[in-house]
């Protein structure tokens, strides 16, 4: 559907383009198509007042960017329009490219590695965020970069998902530690710690069952699986992160802040994103939250993961349109 | 649940009570920022402009301005909007008529004759399909239904094997054939099957997929033509953002569904799905998922939600959880052991032990009226409950009988069994004492009185928690709550009156009880 234009974003962007951005942009292909599309021609061409202003509050909205950031955003277009700075729709564009990209300082979205020893990183979120399939890419991504790579399987609550693990440790052929259902996952994390550092594995990825946010006691269970990691690799986990499905509304905002809260969370995985016309959430969080978006997910393969850049993020949101669409 | 709509309603509604006489002006400022919060809440924006112009209509018409109360009024139009938005209008729906009497709703599984029904679950992924499936093979069964689980989800890792696992937690058969990779004949065989082993009710388990993904939408297509499902439920994740209702209006267009399943409503969520979903799809929310178990599935029932939205509990349901659990002659004769002041610790474990049963704690008690966001940020004492049923469970039955005539040693001997302190020990059993003199002096009691007792000793005052007051409170006038619904006159507050105070009643005693006990200071409702 979006290959078309794929192709050409390829060549107009000739040189510098890494498999990544183009991942991104692919996955971003129907995000830009309908919220792009659609605020480049609500805004082109026309004079900026008033009913300009409500059209473009209710895209913003709509597109799941949240009632605070558009406030903000309408608030400083707002000022801009009244200082006499903008007149006109296309001048709209421009600003609200500027303002987006502002929103992220430079911050570190690398994976942090441990200095010495297995990094562990934690891996947590609600039910069907995609916490398995996101390990799936993670470990396929760090892989790619010649660490050896071990996934422990910490859900041994919900049906089967030991096997779903197990299944994809087998196709990306990476090491598996897990136990029967039912067992205690802090055990497992316990154990699996002990595996990695004899067996000299790079980065240890610890799968957790997803929880609501909402539920005090599972809450505590995986602050206490942190503590085990810790207790076993002093200084570990290295990364916690948080897996956030991008269809989801403003809700996301409060999971985050109920992790934070029990587990620490160093960074999010912001999974299907594929699955949203409007990428509005990944504003939403960083007005909101200050925690990076480390990777999104935009596919069901191993490889469909991209490390999230925030100015290639928004150049795409705001590439020209695809006439062929 | 629903915390912040509850909290930005119940301040709008103060705001237009507070004053004598309301303008216009009044209720457009209220509205804007309930307009700011439903949309905090993700529901769909059309469904904003058109609740908040439509409340706005009615209220600035003559019903509100010229009402002595106009707060009261300004609830019912809310209430009833509120309803309609979450389906109250489908003729299937429960209503409560006059006399507090409720029409139940019509079933939300329509099954078919000759059997095999075939029911097809599809959604995107991670919307909880799997687990919705092996809730609703339970919940089929507990109808006597004998339903036939199908693994038609080909593409996840492991999902095969996790309909099995369902299927032997639930005691529900699973069809499943490892080695074909297609969904069609997987579907079409399991019908088959459930034919020759007498089996009335098919679920097929489809892949999650996202609607604009042509090959699977197609796929899913085709199961409807060759397979030909009698109902076909989206499942839908109760959290999803502004676009993702959108999703659901497209499996819609190219499905022709029959209703919705919204699942995670244990969570924080904030509404906004539940209130989109009917408009943007035109179609019914079936059944709602409230928690990791598998009988963790209620009917949905729009009234109910509006209530439990609006911060006025969810009687209803309430009450049907405990008449799930609760033997009606055990209570009778337990009220009147209460009566006399002779209830045993014995009791109080067998009730508390009931009431734990109906679920967790946190979640029945927001079921009550004005207990919902008196709630948000307390911590319910499950491990408190525990430690409770472990000091009664050491003590002899002799001792559960007349735990005042406990000694120390006694009390030392208890508290080493149960691994507590002496002091929980003589504390619980002060508490009890506490409530069971209490209990007997307030079965004599009218409601009204007991309400203000309860007050009295200065603990929840449920008529400042709840808009427009609480259950036990009697500060309106019957006539206020009566509503010009569609139903035809009708209460507001259906409780207040007939068979659902009956019922509250019967079971108010023991959760009470146990409140009382965990708290040490919650009372009567």
């Amino acid at each position: 559907m979006a290959f078309g234009f794929i192709k050409k974003a390829f060549s107009k962007t000739a040189g510098a383009v890494q498999a990544s951005v183009d991942k991104l942009k692919s996955g971003l292909a129907k995000t830009r198509n309908v919220f792009v599309g659609g605020l480049r021609s609500l805004l082109r061409g026309r004079k900026l007042d008033q009913e300009l202003l409500n059209e473009l509050e209710q895209r913003l909205i709509t597109s799941d960017l949240g009632v605070k950031a558009t406030a903000k955003i309408m608030e400083d277009l707002n000022v801009a329009w009244k200082a006499g700075n903008i007149s006109s729709g296309d001048e709209v564009l421009d600003f609200l490219k500027a303002e987006m990209k502002a929103y992220w300082p430079p911050e570190a979205r690398e994976l942090r590695f441990a200095a010495t020893g297995p990094t562990v990183i934690l891996v947590s979120g609600i039910n069907g965020a995609g916490k398995t399939t996101s390990i799936a890419k993670l470990a396929f991504y760090l892989k790619s970069l010649d660490k050896s790579v071990m996934v422990a399987a910490c859900d041994t609550f919900r049906a089967a998902a030991v096997q779903q693990l197990s299944v994809w440790a087998e196709r990306i052929d990476v090491q598996i530690v897990k136990h029967q259902m039912g067992s205690d996952p802090a055990a497992v994390a316990y154990d699996a710690c002990d595996a990695a550092v004899n067996r000299n594995i790079d980065v240890l990825i610890v799968d957790t069952a997803g929880r609501l946010h909402t539920q005090d006691n599972l809450m505590r269970e995986l602050t206490k699986i942190r503590r085990v990691i810790d207790k076993r690799i002093p200084g570990a986990p290295h990364e916690v992160l948080l897996v956030l499905d991008a269809t989801i509304g403003q809700n996301a905002i409060r999971q985050a802040e109920e992790f934070l809260k029990a587990v620490q969370v160093t960074g999010i995985f912001l999974a299907k994103l594929d699955g949203t016309a409007k990428g509005g959430i990944v504003v939403a969080i960083r007005h909101q939250l200050n925690l990076p978006v480390k990777f999104v997910g935009l596919g069901e393969k191993p490889e469909d993961l991209s490390p999230f850049e925030p100015d290639e993020f928004v150049e795409a949101l705001f590439a020209e349109d695809d006439p062929a669409e | 649940m629903f915390e912040s709509l509850q909290d930005r309603f119940g301040s709008l509604f103060r705001n237009i009570a507070g004053r004598g006489k309301i303008s216009e002006t009044n209720v457009r400022d209220a509205m804007k920022e309930v307009r700011t919060a439903l949309l905090e809440a993700d529901v769909h924006f059309d469904v904003v402009n058109q609740f908040v112009s439509d409340v706005t209509k009615r209220s600035v018409g003559t019903e509100v301005l010229s009402s002595v109360e106009p707060g009261q009024q300004m609830i019912k139009i809310v209430y009833d909007e509120l309803v309609r938005l979450l389906g109250g209008d489908d003729e299937d729906e429960e209503a409560i008529a006059e006399g507090g009497e409720v029409k139940p709703a019509a079933p939300k599984i329509m099954l078919v004759d000759p059997p095999p029904t075939i029911l097809m679950m599809c959604g995107l992924q991670g919307s909880g399909k799997t687990t919705t499936c092996g809730k609703l093979a339970l919940y089929l069964k507990g109808k006597g239904k004998n339903p036939l689980l199908a693994a038609a989800d080909l593409q996840r890792p492991a999902a095969i094997d996790q309909l099995h696992t369902l299927g032997e937690q639930t005691g529900v058969a699973v069809y499943s054939e490892r080695d074909n990779k297609n969904p069609v004949q997987v579907c079409r065989n399991a019908v088959e099957y459930a034919k020759k082993n007498g089996r009335d009710v098919v679920i097929l388990d489809t892949a999650g997929r996202l609607h604009i993904d042509q090959a699977l939408m197609a796929e899913l297509k085709a199961i409807n033509i060759q397979v030909k499902p009698h109902q076909i439920f989206l499942v839908v994740d109760s959290m999803v953002g502004q676009d993702a209702v959108n999703s659901a209006k497209a499996f819609n267009e190219q499905l022709e569904l029959d209703g919705v399943i919204l699942t995670k409503f244990d969570s924080d969520t904030r509404g906004g799905a539940a209130l989109s979903v009917k408009t943007v799809t035109g179609k019914p929310i079936k059944f709602i998922g409230v928690g990791e178990k598998l009988d963790a599935l209620e009917e949905f029932h729009p009234e109910r939600i509006a209530q439990r939205m609006l911060g006025m509990g969810d009687i209803l349901t309430l009450v049907e959880k405990a008449q799930a659990e609760f033997d009606e002659k055990k209570a009778a004769k337990l009220q009147e052991k209460m009566g006399k002041g002779n209830f045993s610790l014995d009791d109080f474990l067998d009730q508390m032990k009931s009431v734990r049963k109906m679920g967790p704690l946190k979640q029945i008690m927001g079921l009550l009226p004005g207990i919902g966001s008196a709630l948000k940020n307390l911590e319910m004492p499950e491990e408190e409950l525990n430690k409770t049923e472990a000091i009664i469970q050491s003590m002899t039955m002799k001792e559960r009988e007349k735990p005042e005539e406990m000694d120390g040693s006694r009390r030392r001997r208890v508290a080493r069994g149960s691994g507590v302190k002496p002091e929980d020990v003589a504390h619980l059993i002060k508490g009890f004492m506490a409530a069971r003199d209490m209990a007997k002096k307030m079965s004599g009691l009218s409601m009204g009185a007991r309400v203000k007792m309860a007050q009295s000793m200065g603990q929840f005052d449920m008529t400042k928690l709840a808009p427009g007051g609480g259950l036990g409170s009697r500060r309106l006038s019957p006539g206020v709550g009566t509503r010009p619904s569609r139903h035809g006159p009708g209460r507001l507050w259906p409780w207040r009156e007939g068979r659902v105070l009956e019922e509250w009643r019967k079971v108010r005693g023991s959760v009470a009880g146990v409140r009382r006990e965990s708290h040490g200071s919650v009372t009567e409702v």
